[in-house]
């Protein structure tokens, strides 16, 4: 931490406000970053247990192993959930895109009827908690009969995906000056070839970001899965949540440092979309 | 096409511009319908897939199905009676006819268990009563002496004020028992004995610990914001992927960190017990009580306040406060009178948004709260799984689904047009 110059008309007494502010907002990023930090070191534990052995803190190499992570790649049950996780997210996630990406199409275009209510019908699914959508779909899906049944699942993740498509794409639409479509149109374009060469590239940023948040809400979804899914359909939250209740052992804090890599990395090229999207529309300052 | 052919040929300039408007109503309907098509596949899908099922859970908290359907005869007999007086036979007719068919399809068990969740001891007077008249070869003269024969619980009112309730194809008995109230023998309203109120103390103490979790995430989330709204943008972006990190990553994944840390033998103990802070024996108990939710879920929610903190706070200048603090005002009064009023829609923004996700957590009360720390949501999970009362399930559902919405209608409210926005 390098010293900020504060202005030098201030009191001591101000000084001293400003460094405690300073140091409360570190407190809190801590609070908020350090939680998550602990477990990487402790996925590496040779011992089956959730502390740092006395030989970890001295550094010593056998205290640490790989064992945990050898273990979550060759458990079938793991390797089921994980198997499961990749069937239903992608799917879910795809069936939300689709329909979302054509939904805020229309929501943004001219003379759309009842926009408010549709799109507030629209982003129900993120506003009822999600133990409501649970039950509810439990008791829809058991009338249905497919409960225990990949359809269900996919269906609810699903669901649970199309707010975040409509919300983030609508978005980048209504930031998109419709000027670009007309010149293309007035250059001899047809709308087919404006829509998809010009349109097209300038909100696929916002169809991405998008289906990257439908993908993490069911990569991380567990109540739905938890009241729908039979044994065969559990996903990766589901095995963590049973490991966590049941048999507590440490391969769940591998399979949580690998999760965290890969919010890492959704996170940082979820970042650099939205760059590029303002890159492209001409709004980065 | 008509209006085309119009157009072309140059009629008088009065249809000219009638038909003018007309293809312009016609190219604007077009328009809304081409709108509205793109978003109907959207709408089927949420609707057919997630609008029925909350309408069909509603439904269920209200629905009263099982007397109607298994015993047809006597809610048709019972529905001219007033209830003062016991029956005419015809209603004990229809009552043993029902009860016969019930028997012979097996079916007079789920009557029974109907009857007795309103009524301890009512499972057996039917059991009973299905037996002994299921087995009759011939009809008797009078069912009235016959079924008071069976049982004499047949020539007194409790039992008939109860079918003649149950006839009726919805109840609010769901609602009346997430409330902790139920029905006399005599039908009235009253409270269920103490020991079994559970509901309305669940209701208090989810409401109550979501206040607190709400209010510590303003205290710790107010300053983080004001702090990276006044930092360079460069700076404030990685400010914010720190506060968006633990936002992105998984639920579960927080959770068993927390669990990590909290736990008896955790990494918290084992700093106090290191630092001799607490002895080794007096371990504090930091999880799987209430403490344990409210920690886990301040850390969870937090970013929840911050965003919306920290956006309202980024739209106003450095020069305001600059300006006061000119104008002679002390920095705290200047804070005071000019940054936080500025600040309020969202504090309201970030309190309700936390509020509202907050009550209907399951995950976090559920691992890490043990008994003290559930929540409402547990209790709906526990019906729905394990005591299979659905219908009290489906009513502490809606209840809940009511409070979401209408808390939601509020913040819709606050943050301007109903929009509802990621980050």
């Amino acid at each position: 931490m390098k010293p900020k110059k504060l202005p030098g008309y201030l009191s001591p007494a101000e000084h001293g406000w400003f460094y405690l502010f300073r140091f409360y907002g570190i407190v809190v990023l801590f609070f908020l970053v350090v939680p998550l930090l602990v477990i990487i070191p402790l996925s590496f534990n040779a011992t089956p247990y959730f502390t740092f052995t006395k030989g970890m803190l001295e550094l010593q190499p056998s205290a640490y192993s790989l064992q945990w992570y050898a273990n979550f790649f060759t458990d079938p049950q793991w390797l089921l959930a994980l198997k499961n996780s990749f069937i239903v997210a992608p799917v879910a996630t795809l069936i939300a895109t689709v329909l979302g990406t054509l939904a805020a199409l229309g929501l943004t275009r001219p003379g759309m009827p009842f926009k408010t209510l549709i799109t507030s019908l629209l982003v129900l699914p993120m506003i009822v908690p999600l133990i409501i959508t649970a039950t509810a779909l439990f008791f829809y899906f058991s009338y249905l009969h497919i409960v225990d049944s990949y359809v269900g699942v996919i269906i609810a993740h699903a669901i649970l995906g199309t707010p975040f498509v409509v919300i983030t794409v609508t978005a980048t639409l209504e930031g998109l000056s419709p000027q670009y479509y007309r010149a293309a149109l007035s250059l001899g374009a047809s709308p087919r070839t404006a829509f998809f060469k010009v349109v097209m590239p300038l909100v696929l940023p916002g169809i991405i970001s998008g289906a990257l948040f439908a993908f993490m809400t069911s990569f991380d979804e567990v109540v739905i899965v938890l009241f729908i899914a039979g044994p065969d359909q559990k996903t990766l939250p589901l095995q963590m949540w049973t490991n966590l209740r049941y048999t507590i052992d440490p391969t769940i804090l591998a399979v949580a440092s690998l999760i965290l890599l890969l919010a890492v990395v959704l996170l940082g090229s979820l970042e650099l979309f939205r760059r590029r999207s303002e890159k492209i529309r001409g709004v980065s300052g | 096409m008509c209006a085309d052919v119009t157009a072309a040929t140059g009629g008088p300039a009065e249809a000219g511009s009638s038909s003018l408007k007309a293809r312009l109503r016609k190219a604007e309907a077009k328009k809304r319908r081409g709108a509205f098509m793109l978003t109907l596949p959207l709408l089927i899908f949420v609707t057919v897939m997630f609008l029925v099922p909350l309408v069909g859970m509603i439904w269920l908290s209200v629905a009263n199905t099982t007397i109607p359907e298994y015993m047809p005869k006597t809610v048709s007999a019972l529905s001219t009676w007033d209830g003062k007086e016991l029956p005419p036979e015809k209603a004990y007719a229809a009552v043993a006819e029902d009860l016969q068919a019930a028997f012979k399809v097996r079916k007079f068990g789920v009557i029974a268990k109907n009857l007795n969740e309103q009524m301890p001891g009512t499972l057996g007077l039917i059991n009973k009563t299905s037996f002994r008249t299921g087995r009759l070869k011939t009809a008797p003269a009078n069912w009235k002496d016959e079924l008071t024969k069976i049982d004499k619980k047949w020539g007194e009112m409790p039992i008939w004020t109860l079918l003649k309730r149950q006839s009726a194809s919805w109840t609010p008995d769901y609602y009346l028992a997430a409330v902790d109230m139920e029905r006399g023998p005599d039908g009235s309203i009253q409270a269920v004995p103490p020991y079994q109120r559970i509901y309305v103390k669940l209701f208090i103490r989810t409401a109550w610990m979501s206040t607190l979790i709400t209010v510590l995430t303003l205290l710790l989330g107010y300053p983080l914001a004001y702090w990276i709204s006044r930092m360079p943008d460069n700076k404030a972006n990685l400010m914010m992927i720190a506060v968006l990190l633990p936002f992105w990553t998984s639920l579960l994944v927080r959770i068993t960190s927390w669990i990590v840390l909290l736990q008896s033998h955790g990494v918290v103990n084992s700093i106090l017990v290191g630092s001799g802070a607490v002895s080794d024996a007096n371990r504090p108990q930091l999880i799987n009580n209430e403490l344990g939710t409210i920690i886990v879920m301040t850390q969870v929610l937090l970013p929840f306040m911050v965003l919306p903190l920290y956006s309202t706070m980024k739209s106003i200048p450095d020069s305001y406060m600059r300006a006061a603090i000119s104008m002679g005002a002390h920095p705290w009064r200047a804070f005071w009178r000019v940054f936080a009023p500025l600040t309020v829609s969202g504090i309201g923004a970030g309190v309700l948004l936390v509020f509202i996700l907050s009550i209907g957590y399951y995950i976090t009360p559920e691992l890490v709260g043990g008994q003290s720390g559930q929540f409402i949501s547990n209790r709906i999970a526990y019906n729905v799984q394990q005591s299979l009362n659905w219908g009290l399930a489906a009513a502490l559902g809606t209840i809940l689904t009511a409070v979401t919405l209408i808390l939601f209608l509020l913040y819709g409210m606050i943050t301007g047009k109903g929009k509802v926005t990621i980050g």
